[in-house]
């Protein structure tokens, strides 16, 4: 067992739902959550659907370790295909929401065609209901989940919600669970808000349980808390400093993007770094951060909860934002700090508040809002278009009024939605655009660690570290030590990268873990939990398999092996200061090394081999 | 020697590892909605602080119960419900000034903290030591040793 075998279609357009078997011939290849949603969107859509259209379908899913002991065992994952990428989008994330939707009953959630009104969809165990949402729509989320607490008078609720950012047509608006954790990336929130769905409230109280041998699971789950409880990334650094732990790292090595990528160093990362979170603040003389926090089941707890200086000018007379709430990772701060050239941790703070607030990708929003500032300092856009607003680098009220301005989508915000690469196209400048598939990149540059070159260049979500991490060995030396300016063995590194961790991603932890476990650690937790039998290789080959089949669905989808490349300025602008000084990124040296490993053709199309070796469907 | 949970609410994530191992051992599922032992989340004050029952020693819920279903076992020190003689009328659940005695649907019965008969689940599952299960006469010798440290003038002076 482990899965609760059971799936929830809704209906959006009849209003009618209606529970059935989970494809458990499918969760023995594909797993669960990212996997498994992806083989019943392949299944069930249309890759050239519009993806804001009726057509296209949004599935809420799970893993077989959702809602279990395991460490970080609360995650699931929003598969649909992504209208900012035209890729198919994952976008995985923690809190409670996961659990409590596995506690009621339900591996994952189906969500087809397009409500005519406003609704959300309620469940308690194994009732589901849709219910006129008229009141929701145009609050933001935290507005949202408070009204929909109050109205059921169950403060045990968990919610997920799309803001006024999604409402508005937000291409990196996302969906926000439990006030301030996000299905983040590639615009899984305006997907949610195009078919009238604002809001998915659960409360669970059924239980997860059917583990397969519980003894040994048991056993196996103490165990590798302890691994992680004795690691120095997982037991030590992310608990104090959280993901923000590694800005100071990323800038000593000159691979922290600055100014849209221009520079590979930013002055400012010390003010704006994990350790900067802890510093008494010369205004109210409290540190920016109260106290680290975990997800549901997580025995790392690296996230943040911090408040703003109530006399910093962006939260003057807003008492509403006085409190604690959720704070800054590091790609949040990043792509809203040394990307933008801000070096104000309240702003940015303010605006990761805002980001929560409202559901947008902050490294979308911070890497848009980058691109907008190098064409404002270009004069293609102007005050004109800003009213008034100076939108220059290193400005922290310039930052703070373009996210209340996309968060409402008002004005110049409806164009800073449309994300970096429609809006450096519009503005005649599309070089200017840090993207892959039109995506935003994330907070490591490819000059100074080479490897992440080719992960931007193949994610099958556009721009993304998290498909396969190769700054843990490239930076970190986790598992083992890589030279992050040559290229060498990095098609290797990427390839297994992306398997293992398509491989975590669909079983329902996070994949923070593996600073610390490697397949060898997840695995006795996973064989002890599911029917069957898994072993390493059975996960890696799960992986490979998932890698693939969303591959297939990019290439039926319209993307090509054309696709898989680098804006120019990371291959012929070359890093200015650092280690990494004089080198580009070395994506031609590491691509058709990369299609090799992937048995791809040399354009990087999938053969009928590999497509019989994993048995993909047609 | 009775032990007791001694709860240090600073050192808590809100990683409810606690509530899933107390429903685990007691219902055989992952379920925090049947845990006896309960973290409450003050979002606003950043603050997760972990509540259970703290076994009194005249013990309200035990005196209400017309049953006699709640009796002391001896040698934990912690009220426990018969299950056998338990008839679900719930007046422990309004006796109780804490809250942390409370009624099963599933069951029909009434559930609380019983410190797993000597080894209370939650604590071993707890990442961070907020919960801990220490000497019932020692509960507060940690704040006692913060404290002392605090008040120890002659060392700050010696700096």
């Amino acid at each position: 067992m482990a899965w609760a075998k059971k799936l929830l279609r809704v209906n959006l357009a009849k209003g009618e739902v209606a529970s059935e078997p989970l494809n458990m011939e499918w969760a023995g290849e594909y797993i669960g959550q990212r996997g498994l949603a992806t083989r019943y969107l392949v299944a069930e859509t249309d890759p050239k659907c519009d993806p804001l259209g009726a057509d296209n379908k949004m599935i809420f899913a799970t893993g077989p370790l959702t809602g279990t002991a395991v460490s970080t065992g609360g995650r699931y994952s929003v598969i649909t295909k992504s209208p900012l990428t035209g890729a198919v989008a994952c976008s995985n994330s923690g809190g409670f929401l996961g659990a409590e939707l596995k506690s009621a009953g339900w591996d994952m959630i189906i969500f087809e065609g397009k409500s005519p009104k406003p609704v959300m969809l309620r469940i308690v165990n194994e009732r589901a209901e849709l219910v006129d949402a008229a009141d929701l729509w145009g609050k933001s989320v935290w507005e949202t989940d408070k009204l929909i607490h109050d109205k059921y008078q169950d403060a045990q609720i968990r919610i997920a919600a799309v803001g006024r950012a999604a409402e508005s047509g937000c291409l990196y608006s996302a969906i926000i669970n439990d006030l301030h954790r996000a299905a983040g990336r590639s615009g899984v929130g305006a997907v949610m808000a195009s078919k009238n769905l604002k809001a998915v409230a659960v409360r669970g109280s059924r239980g997860v349980g059917g583990v397969k041998d519980p003894a040994r699971f048991m056993k196996s789950v103490a165990e590798q808390k302890k691994v992680l409880a004795e690691n120095p990334v997982t037991g030590k650094g992310l608990p104090a400093l959280g993901t923000q732990v590694l800005m100071n790292v990323v800038n000593e090595i000159g691979a922290l993007p600055a100014n849209n990528m221009r520079d590979v160093q930013f002055d400012g990362a010390s003010k704006i770094s994990g350790e900067a979170m802890l510093e008494p603040r010369p205004g109210d003389g409290k540190p920016n951060l109260t106290t680290n926090a975990a997800c549901f089941g997580c025995t790392i707890a690296c996230g943040r909860i911090s408040t703003i200086d109530k006399n910093h000018f962006s939260v003057e007379n807003k008492p509403e934002y006085w409190g604690n709430s959720g704070g800054l990772e590091y790609e949040a701060a990043w792509a809203m700090g040394a990307d933008t050239g801000v070096s104000d941790m309240d702003a940015i703070t303010y605006t990761n508040f805002i980001c929560n607030e409202d559901g947008m990708d902050p490294i979308s929003f911070g890497a848009t809002v980058a691109a907008a500032m190098e064409l404002f300092e270009l004069g293609a856009i102007t005050t004109k278009q800003t009213g008034g607003v100076e939108l220059k680098f290193g400005s922290a009220e310039a930052l703070t009024w373009c996210a209340d301005q996309v968060a409402t989508g008002q004005g110049f915000g409806k164009e800073l939605g449309l994300g970096s690469k429609r809006l450096c196209e519009k503005y005649g400048h599309p070089e200017l655009s840090m993207t892959v598939k039109g995506q935003e990149f994330p907070a490591y540059d490819p000059r100074g660690i080479q490897g992440m070159g080719l992960t931007y260049a193949t994610s099958n979500r556009g721009a993304c570290h998290l498909r396969s991490y190769t700054v843990a060995s490239e930076v970190l030396g986790i598992p083992e030590k890589t030279d992050p300016l040559v290229t060498d063995g990095k098609a290797g590194l990427v390839k297994a990268f992306q398997d293992a961790t398509a491989a975590v991603d669909s079983l329902g932890i996070c994949v923070f873990t593996t600073f610390a476990w490697t397949l060898d650690n997840i695995a006795p937790q996973v064989d002890a939990a599911c029917d069957g039998e898994w072993s390493v290789d059975r996960l890696l080959e799960a992986g490979e398999r998932i890698w693939n089949l969303e591959r297939d669905y990019n290439m039926k989808a319209g993307i090509s092996g054309a696709d898989d490349k680098l804006p120019e300025r990371l291959l012929k602008e070359a890093a200015k200061t650092g280690p990494a000084k004089g080198k580009v990124n070395g994506l031609e040296k590491m691509l058709p090394e990369y299609y090799k490993l992937r048995g791809w053709t040399k354009d990087g199309q999938l053969t009928d081999k590999v497509r019989k070796q994993f048995a993909l469907p047609a | 020697m009775q032990r007791s949970l001694y709860i240090d609410a600073d050192k808590c994530t809100g990683c409810l590892q606690c509530e899933m191992a107390c429903s685990f051992e007691n219902e055989g599922v992952f379920n925090p909605a049947k845990s006896r032992i309960k973290v409450f989340n003050f979002h606003q004050e950043g603050r997760f602080v972990p509540y259970t029952c703290t076994q009194c020693d005249e013990a309200w819920c035990m005196a209400a119960c017309p049953v006699d279903a709640i009796t002391m076992n001896r040698e934990t020190g912690a009220m426990e419900v018969s299950d056998a003689t338990c008839v679900g009328c719930k007046v422990c659940t309004i006796a109780c000034p804490f809250g942390t005695i409370n009624y099963n649907q599933d069951s029909g019965k009434v559930i609380k903290c019983d410190l797993c008969g000597g080894d209370p689940e939650c604590a071993k599952a707890c990442p961070t030591e907020a919960i801990t299960y220490v000497d019932a006469d020692a509960t507060g010798l940690d704040k006692m040793r913060a404290w002392a440290e605090k008040t120890d003038n002659a060392a700050k002076a010696a700096h």
